[in-house]
């Protein structure tokens, strides 16, 4: 309903800008050209009401700049919705072009001389790749990127220091999914420590819930066992120290040391785990947005996904993201920490995404500049089921109670590393890393030896 | 503030136009310069006219990227610098690649098989059939269907519901569970799931083989399939001793046919498993290699094994038409 409704209104406001536009169109469009100095006020003057916090934005009427990314349905609307005031008022449009087989693709476009305006990088180690071919980022951006960004995230998005891709979204991706009504209603309390969240999986399997205690899915097509490494990321923060996390990712400690063998058998306890999973093997043919589903329905208890699960359980399963305190909803799924070894450890997993540019058309430096503004991140997040590590993002638009945490788990963070699979090389990170943690759970492939192949396609160099 | 309808197609009718007059007077020179020409310069320039663009198009389209590759497959992942046979070393030791290269020759001689056999035996079963075109038109409609599309078909066959609980959607398992067996998750079982994901192919490929070798079938004299039946041939043997013999060059050609497809099998492991499970094939590991990993160096090298696996092929399909042709 309340979607319904801020879309009514929205289209209010488009409809209006467009009138106005179409009114005030000569005058704007004669003045673009000339007033290279002095942009601010003239274009002021014929800039159509609601407009004026597009000011730095004009003066590209007509021009259509691609973007091109992983996003898609249902997730991509919301941000083509974000884009009409924008796009009215600038008079550019976004295209938005969305595949999922974006990772592949990207490398075959940008060899192939039809490389798009705008890519969003779902991985910063993508962006050492192409490098060459993008743009690096202008003075305005590089400002924008310093003041609405840490210097974690800037670091992210550049390569050899230089900056390329200013960020976009972001996920946290320590979180468990549970339905607060099935806790309540089986008195289970929500675990603080690793060693509390297997009593607990203990307790469900021992008790008399209809359903197991974990699920979970890890197909996603050509991309299959990505969620499984998550898994993996998330226990290696707990079980070892930052540094050694480091040291993991650019492989200065091998990927079959004992540490991470150590790690996995951690992760074995509920993935592997009949008990608690049910069928073992069928998780790899689970697509990773249906694993959650079991939450929705009650046929499991517990879910480990990153943030924007939220989204697509309830928008492709009828769920309700709830607090934790509404214990009545009947579908109401809310997220609780994904505990440490401790009480008091909260290291914090995430990702995120760049958008970097490979044409240096103002139009589309204009596009990658209003991404990064607190403007755009507020209206954005006020539309559901999206945050992004923008500083300027305020908590109190952020409407969606698990993304609200998520914004404080950023914020608060004492350690927060970044995805280790989109960090590491490609052949790994998203190669190997995929497909041994997949025949790890789909042919009970062994600890040891899922270790030894990772690392035996390390690249050399 | 948009272009208007006009101003989209002026430039594209421009360039038409421009294009059309261009090849006008390429032909009209060429014509001008044939009529003035010796003799022997016009044999000269028939050759020069109709090979041409053929051989410029091959070679721009064929032989420079086979090069290519062949020379990518002996560098590095960013072809800079060489490494001799390093690659050739991978493909052939790593675990990994064995399988791709066992499935490999596993999905070469089913897919044929099957589907030669299968195409024959309902060629022959409805060469005299009453209405025999209901039936080839039901067995040739997946031909229709693109890979993919059959694929996502496939999968809801195979489907597999872990949870008890929740409604069957797979065909094979609703049938499964009907029955009281206990479903099976039929693309997680090495080796089975390749021969699931064989069944795609033959499906798709048995109606292609079928049309070829009715065809063909049309083709045997009747006098001769009356002279065997009056000496008395059961239909077994004037299917093997007479039937067969005049079609073997068709069934070659299809045979060769097919297995040229299957060495390129690759959207039906894509969309099915990915690869995982160990149902991974040359061609679905060249392109993750190449452009996945961007590893250049490995996927040329997959790329120029499947090159050497078809050229036997190409080799013995050429020697065939060759013999037919003298023996007319």
């Amino acid at each position: 309903m309340r979607h319904f409704v801020r879309r009514r209104t929205m289209l209010g406001v488009a409809t209006f800008s467009v009138a106005a536009l179409t009114l005030a169109g000569c005058a704007a469009a004669d003045d673009a050209g000339d007033t290279a100095t002095d942009t601010g006020a003239d274009t002021d003057t014929a800039m159509a009401a609601g407009c004026e916090a597009f000011a730095d934005y004009m003066g590209n009427e007509g021009e259509t700049v691609e973007i091109y990314t992983t996003i898609i349905e249902p997730e991509s609307t919301l941000f083509q919705e974000s884009f009409v005031p924008f796009e009215d008022c600038t008079g550019i449009t976004i295209e938005w072009n969305g595949d999922q087989a974006f990772e592949e693709q990207i490398a075959v476009r940008v060899a192939g001389g039809t490389a798009p305006d705008l890519a969003i990088f779902p991985q910063p180690g993508l962006l050492e790749n192409f490098s060459a071919d993008l743009v690096p980022a202008s003075a305005e951006l590089t400002a924008s990127v310093d003041t609405n960004y840490t210097a974690d995230w800037k670091n992210y998005g550049s390569v050899d220091g230089t900056l390329y891709a200013a960020p976009l979204g972001a996920n946290v991706k320590s979180f468990v999914w549970y339905s607060p009504k099935t806790f309540a209603d089986n008195g289970w309390a929500i675990p603080t420590t690793w060693e509390e969240l297997l009593t607990l999986s203990d307790e469900i399997v021992a008790g008399d819930f209809d359903g197991n205690a974990w699920c979970a899915g890890i197909e996603s097509g050509a991309a299959t066992g990505w969620a499984a490494t998550d898994w993996m990321e998330d226990l290696m923060l707990r079980f070892q120290d930052a540094e050694t996390y480091d040291a993991w990712v650019d492989n200065s400690m091998p990927f079959n040391d004992p540490k991470v063998l150590e790690v996995l058998g951690e992760a074995g306890k509920i993935l592997k785990n009949a008990d608690y999973i049910g069928d073992v093997p069928a998780i790899a043919t689970t697509s990773f947005s249906a694993g959650g589903a079991g939450v929705v329905d009650g046929s499991c208890a517990m879910h480990r996904q990153a943030s924007f699960l939220g989204g697509i359980l309830v928008g492709d399963y009828g769920a309700t993201v709830v607090g934790p305190e509404e214990t009545d909803v009947e579908g109401g799924i809310s997220t609780f920490y994904f505990p440490g070894v401790s009480a008091d450890q909260t290291p914090a997993l995430g990702g995120g995404e760049f958008v970097g540019a490979f044409n240096d058309a103002p139009a589309v430096q204009a596009v990658q500049l209003y991404l990064t503004s607190p403007d755009w991140n507020n209206a954005k997040a006020a539309l559901g089921g999206w945050f992004s590590p923008n500083l300027g993002l305020d908590t109190a638009n952020v409407a969606d109670p698990v993304n609200a945490v998520a914004v404080q788990i950023l914020q608060n963070a004492t350690t927060f590393r970044f995805d280790a699979s989109d960090l590491m090389p490609g052949e790994v990170g998203a190669g190997s890393f995929w497909t041994e943690m997949t025949a790890w759970i789909a042919e009970d492939k062994a600890d040891q030896a899922v270790l030894d192949a990772i690392q035996a396609t390390w690249p050399a160099s | 503030m948009r272009n208007t309808l006009w101003e989209t197609i002026a430039p594209n009718l421009t360039l038409l136009v421009i294009s059309l007059v261009t090849f006008g007077a390429i032909i009209y020179a060429l014509f001008l310069i044939g009529s003035r020409a010796s003799v022997r310069w016009q044999g000269w320039l028939r050759y020069g006219v109709f090979l041409g663009p053929a051989l410029l198009l091959l070679l721009v389209g064929l032989i420079y990227p086979a090069l290519r590759t062949i020379w990518m497959s002996f560098m590095d992942k960013r072809s800079e610098n060489f490494v001799g046979f390093d690659n050739y070393i991978w493909a052939f030791t790593i675990p990994e690649i064995q399988i791709v290269l066992r499935n490999t020759i596993i999905w070469v001689i089913l897919v044929p098989l099957l589907s030669t056999m299968i195409g024959l035996a309902i060629a022959y079963l409805t060469d005299r059939m009453k209405r025999a075109g209901i039936v080839k038109s039901l067995v040739f409609m997946p031909m229709a269907i693109s890979f993919v599309g059959a694929s996502v078909i496939w999968n809801f066959v195979y489907n597999y519901e872990p949870n008890a609980n929740k409604p069957e959607i797979g065909l094979l398992n609703a049938i499964n569970r009907g029955l009281g067996i206990d479903p099976q998750n039929f693309l997680l079982i090495p080796p089975w799931n390749t021969l699931f994901l064989i069944i795609v192919l033959v499906w798709i490929q048995t109606g292609f083989a079928m049309v070829i070798l009715s065809a063909a079938m049309k083709n045997v004299p009747d006098e001769v399939v009356e002279a065997a039946m009056l000496d008395g041939a059961s239909n077994w043997r004037r299917f093997t001793q007479v039937t067969l013999p005049m079609i073997r060059g068709t069934v070659v050609v299809v045979l060769t046919t097919i297995t040229i497809g299957t060495l390129k099998v690759f959207d039906i492991v894509r969309t099915m498993t990915g690869g995982n499970f160990q149902t991974n094939v040359i061609a679905n590991e060249m392109y993750a290699q190449s452009f996945r990993q961007l590893n250049y160096g490995q996927g040329s090298t997959l790329a120029v094994i499947l090159f050497i696996g078809v050229i036997p092929i190409i080799w013995y399909n050429v020697r065939q038409l060759r013999l037919e042709r003298t023996e007319r």
